[in-house]
């Protein structure tokens, strides 16, 4: 290589990892606003505004859904298996709503911790299987762990990040 | 390996062995696109919880592939032609940007179909979804960038520049379901791990994959072809192989 062309790599490789800095500093400064949705633990801890449109996600709880049968009003609990969060909703639920379906509600905090969504929209998993597989699964006693272990990982950061806790305030 | 890689630098030469390479590449994308389609549409299991709607995912996990491997492409032909002047790689790069631009939409456009019945809503700006946008202006920016200049040294720099600095958008994509909270689901596929589906699922699906990845390579040795016949018009061998086509067909 060429003396010319080894400072024309040098000077293109400075300005790509100069701009790549540049976008990683401006994404972690803005990592919270990029986040879709705050999760219960986030919520519980105080994180979320009141009374402001807000989007909050985790996976519905199992037993939870309770429907009226005379209107489209449900209630029903969202957790990330640390902490849950009572949603209130009326409305037509997406195909995929279900217990144990991961979800995002679109909605306002209330001071007393309940939420009442606007809109709820189903959330899928990276897993796909034929229903058969499914049955299979479900009777060898199959839990959306993966779920549990991202959940678990949020709150360890925000612990170590020293995020005060809610029974500090 | 360097002798080879000088050679693919020289538009003559390029352009016999991609003659012949030309036709393999479009018998396998026919092969595999028919292939994975009849099965992936008709044959494979339906998923459990989505029902049919989940076969958006044999058009939808190919096209958004190609979508990134193109950009990425595009910004190594890019970083070729601006250190070692290799003006072949330029003109793959031109050509390369509209079939990218094109595979793009398609993966924004089948998402958005995919997520009326299983999110409940075509749009929404989260991470995964905002950056696939981006990754289509930024295809929008390097081809207009291209149409923008008189000279076309100007216009192959600028592009070029704009791929490179545009790859940064790559790796935000991949991992923006991992980095943050996301309507978008995390990955079934990585190189690490087992795919997280059955293999009557993923067969199809990796079969559609290698048939993108044929077309891409066959259109983009098709058009690279014709680019040089354009560029290089005023150059000896041109009018050397021109005469001689004139004179078989006489």
């Amino acid at each position: 290589m060429t003396p010319k062309r080894k400072q024309k790599l040098f000077v293109i490789l400075g300005l790509v990892s100069l701009t790549a800095v540049a976008v990683g500093l401006t994404l972690y400064a803005l990592r919270a606003n990029i986040n879709l949705f705050f999760s219960p633990v986030q919520i519980a801890q105080g994180d979320a505004p009141l009374e402001r449109q807000i989007r909050a996600g985790g996976m519905v709880k199992e037993g939870s859904v309770l429907r009226d049968p005379d209107s489209l009003d449900v209630a029903f609990t969202v957790t990330d298996y640390v902490d849950d969060l009572e949603v209130y909703y009326s409305g037509i639920l997406p195909d995929l709503f279900r217990e144990g379906q991961g979800v995002v509600v679109v909605g306002e905090l209330q001071a007393d911790g309940r939420m009442y969504a606007d809109k709820v929209l189903a959330r899928h998993d990276e897993n796909y299987m034929p229903p058969e597989v499914a049955q299979a699964l479900k009777e060898a006693g199959y839990s959306p762990a993966d779920f549990q272990a991202k959940a678990a990982e949020v709150g360890k950061r925000l612990e170590a990040e020293g995020v005060p806790q809610a029974n500090e305030y | 390996m360097w002798a080879f890689i000088h050679k693919l630098g020289s538009p003559k030469w390029f352009y016999g062995i991609s003659a012949k390479l030309q036709p393999w590449f479009w018998a396998a994308a026919a092969l595999l696109l028919v292939t994975g389609s009849l099965w992936g549409l008709a044959f494979a299991p339906a998923d459990y919880q989505q029902g049919n709607s989940f076969r958006i995912i044999y058009v939808h996990v190919p096209a958004a592939f190609l979508a990134q491997s193109i950009f990425i492409s595009m910004a190594v032909s890019g970083l070729v032609f601006m250190v070692w002047k290799i003006k072949v790689a330029d003109m793959a790069a031109a050509v390369m940007a509209p079939l990218g631009a094109a595979m793009t939409f398609v993966a924004l456009f089948s998402g958005a179909v995919w997520g009326v019945p299983t999110w409940g809503t075509w749009w929404m700006w989260d991470a995964r979804l905002t950056s696939m946008l981006i990754l289509l202006f930024l295809y929008l920016g390097v081809i207009a960038l291209r149409g923008a200049f008189t000279s076309r040294d100007s216009a192959s720099r600028a592009a070029s520049v704009l791929a490179m600095v545009g790859v940064i958008n790559i790796p935000i994509i991949k991992y923006s379901v991992d980095w943050w909270y996301t309507l978008h689901q995390p990955a079934t596929f990585t190189l690490t791990s087992r795919p997280t589906m059955p293999i009557e699922m993923w067969l199809p699906l990796a079969i559609m994959v290698l048939g993108f990845y044929s077309f891409f390579i066959a259109l983009t040795l098709m058009r690279t072809r014709s680019e040089i016949l354009r560029r290089e018009a005023n150059k000896r061998w041109v009018h050397d192989l021109v005469k001689g086509r004139v004179e078989e067909t006489r």
